[in-house]
């Protein structure tokens, strides 16, 4: 599934206002880590007209306006801007080596909050008990986020908890439900449709609008699940 | 002053250039769908190129004015106001925008500007992620919008000259759009990739401001791609499996696991924007020199005439 990472990208257009830069194929942890400092590094060198940096798996988007990379030799934007970003990516990574931001997410497994919690437990040939102790051990690495405002896709999965996502998808997910798809895992942040495995609710607001940063995970951080019992849920929903 | 709602129209949104820098958490841009005709709007009455307008989709809202003011109607043709100029609307009017004759999507700017809270950096309504704007939604009826001071320029009298809108608005649907190669055009078969150009689509009746699905020739991959999410721009045309493509847009999602087979070009992605369900899109080749030569000339022409707006507007107050 996954090739060599790249340090220097492939470079394709998105159209004539974004750039993607590819460092690999595939689901691949060391691939995305090259996404994450590609995109720390991208960040920090403030390289005019840049409107978005956007982490994929594999991939990393520029988005930008391309009249801030006109130059006076008639060279198109495009090309100055890759240029640059090589540049940048060329350099050696000095601010690379800050740790990563590490977080604990609160869940309450199972019952209504994990609706399919047993059947993931059929599904893995475990008991409960054990998915919960091994979602619990794993570190996950936020791969990027999308799908919906502040919706992490997680790296880290135990092989033994994938399921693949339901035939059919629930037509409302609650917010703060932490489910699993294929590989991965991921919190819903909002109420949504949604196809994943649920099994477990977290209290945490994984995206406020008026907070900054808006969204609780940023792409590249460390998370790690806790469970609590569903009065401990319960007082934090009260405090929400 | 404000103004009120007292019919919203079909969908109707504030927006302003949309939104940046966030894109990374999983917000998208938003924005107004066509983003030249905006920039007109708020020129003609004397705001600055990121006031928030109201983008207004092929039946318009009615709004009471209980001040008088200066508006702007640009974008696709209506009846109700000259449109491409400033209008005088007086205290007490109830202006009805109506049904667009041509075009889909027209914009309204007002001296002084919507008075609208900034959310993540901007004003535009993200209907699909519930930000910006009025809490994330269309108008309604009731509504009322707050609209800031305007400049001394916006009180004179009525100018009688107005824009010739042909350079920026075109809802012809014969005119082609201009579509770069995408990352996966070349996994397309040989039949799908001379139908990409070849071949007319239609708009498909459920496109929203996410993005347009086209109903014609289905396309399909010589192979299946193994791809994982990618990040997505406004323009990418995707390929889902049931080989219609869809052209995404203001609203399109940060990330997609799709095929991206072409790129609207930026530089046209207003005139598609004023294309309605039903119509039809040809696709003709362009290639990114090309593409951005386009693009920076016509940022440079709208530049030139923007300003040259403000020197109409400012000599008239001072005559």
């Amino acid at each position: 599934m996954s090739g060599a990472a790249r340090r220097d990208p492939a470079v394709e257009p998105l159209g004539e206002t974004a750039l993607l830069l590819r460092f690999g194929e595939g689901l691949d942890p060391a691939i995305n880590a090259h996404v994450h400092a590609a995109a720390f590094a991208v960040r920090a060198a403030r390289l005019p007209g840049l409107i978005d940096i956007v982490p994929a798996y594999a991939t990393l988007a520029l988005r930008y306006e391309p009249a801030a990379w006109v130059d006076a030799n008639g060279v198109q934007p495009w090309r100055n801007l890759e240029g640059a970003v090589r540049a940048v990516l060329a350099a050696p990574p000095a601010q690379a080596s800050i740790a990563p931001r590490a977080l604990e997410i609160p869940v309450c497994y199972g019952g209504d909050f994990g609706p399919d919690l047993a059947l993931l437990a059929e599904h893995a040939g475990l008991e409960p008990g054990e998915v919960i102790e091994r979602h619990t051990a794993a570190t996950y690495t936020v791969a990027m986020i999308g799908f919906a405002p502040g919706f992490p896709y997680l790296f880290g999965l135990d092989p033994a908890l994938r399921m693949p996502r339901r035939a059919s998808p629930r037509t409302h997910v609650p917010a703060g439900s932490v489910a699993i798809g294929g590989a991965q895992t991921g919190i819903y942040p909002s109420d949504l449709p949604g196809g994943w495995q649920l099994i477990g609710r977290t209290p945490l607001a994984l995206f406020d609008a008026r907070r900054d940063p808006p969204s609780l995970l940023l792409p590249g951080d460390r998370v790690r699940f806790v469970a609590i019992d569903a009065a401990s849920l319960a007082v934090r929903d009260s405090h929400a | 002053m404000s103004v009120e709602v007292v019919r919203a129209g079909v969908l109707t949104t504030l927006q302003d250039r949309g939104r940046g820098g966030c894109a990374m958490l999983g917000v998208g841009a938003a924005g107004p769908m066509d983003d030249v005709a905006p920039r007109l709007a708020n020129a003609l009455v004397g705001n600055a190129s990121d006031a928030a307008v109201l983008e207004i989709t092929l039946v318009g809202p009615r709004l009471r004015f209980d001040e008088a003011a200066t508006i702007a109607l640009t974008g696709a043709e209506h009846a109700a106001v000259p449109m491409w100029r400033p209008v005088r609307i007086e205290s007490g009017t109830v202006l009805d925008i109506g049904t667009a004759r041509r075009g889909a999507r027209a914009y309204l700017a007002i001296a002084g500007g919507f008075v609208v809270g900034s959310v993540l950096g901007s004003a535009s309504t993200d209907v699909n992620a519930g930000l910006g704007g009025l809490d994330g939604r269309p108008l309604r009826e009731g509504d009322r919008l707050t609209i800031g001071p305007a400049g001394q320029r916006a009180r004179e009298p009525q100018p009688t000259w107005s824009l010739d809108p042909r350079p920026w608005f075109d809802a012809d649907p014969a005119i082609p759009i201009r579509l770069l190669h995408g990352t996966h055009y070349e996994a397309l078969d040989a039949a799908s990739r001379r139908a990409l150009f070849g071949h007319a689509f239609r708009i498909a009746p459920d496109s929203n401001r996410v993005g347009f699905r086209l109903h014609g020739p289905r396309l399909a991959l010589s192979a299946p791609v193994e791809m994982v999410s990618e990040p997505l721009v406004a323009g990418t045309l995707q390929l889902p499996a049931g080989g219609q493509p869809i052209a995404l847009i203001a609203e399109h999602p940060t990330i997609g696991g799709y095929p991206r087979i072409g790129h609207v070009a930026a530089v046209d992605i207003a005139t598609l924007a004023q294309r309605r369900p039903g119509d039809i899109v040809r696709f003709a080749g362009i290639d990114l020199d090309s593409a951005q030569t386009r693009y920076l000339e016509r940022e440079r022409e709208l530049a030139r005439l923007i300003e040259a707006i403000h020197e109409r507007l400012i000599s008239q107050a001072t005559q």
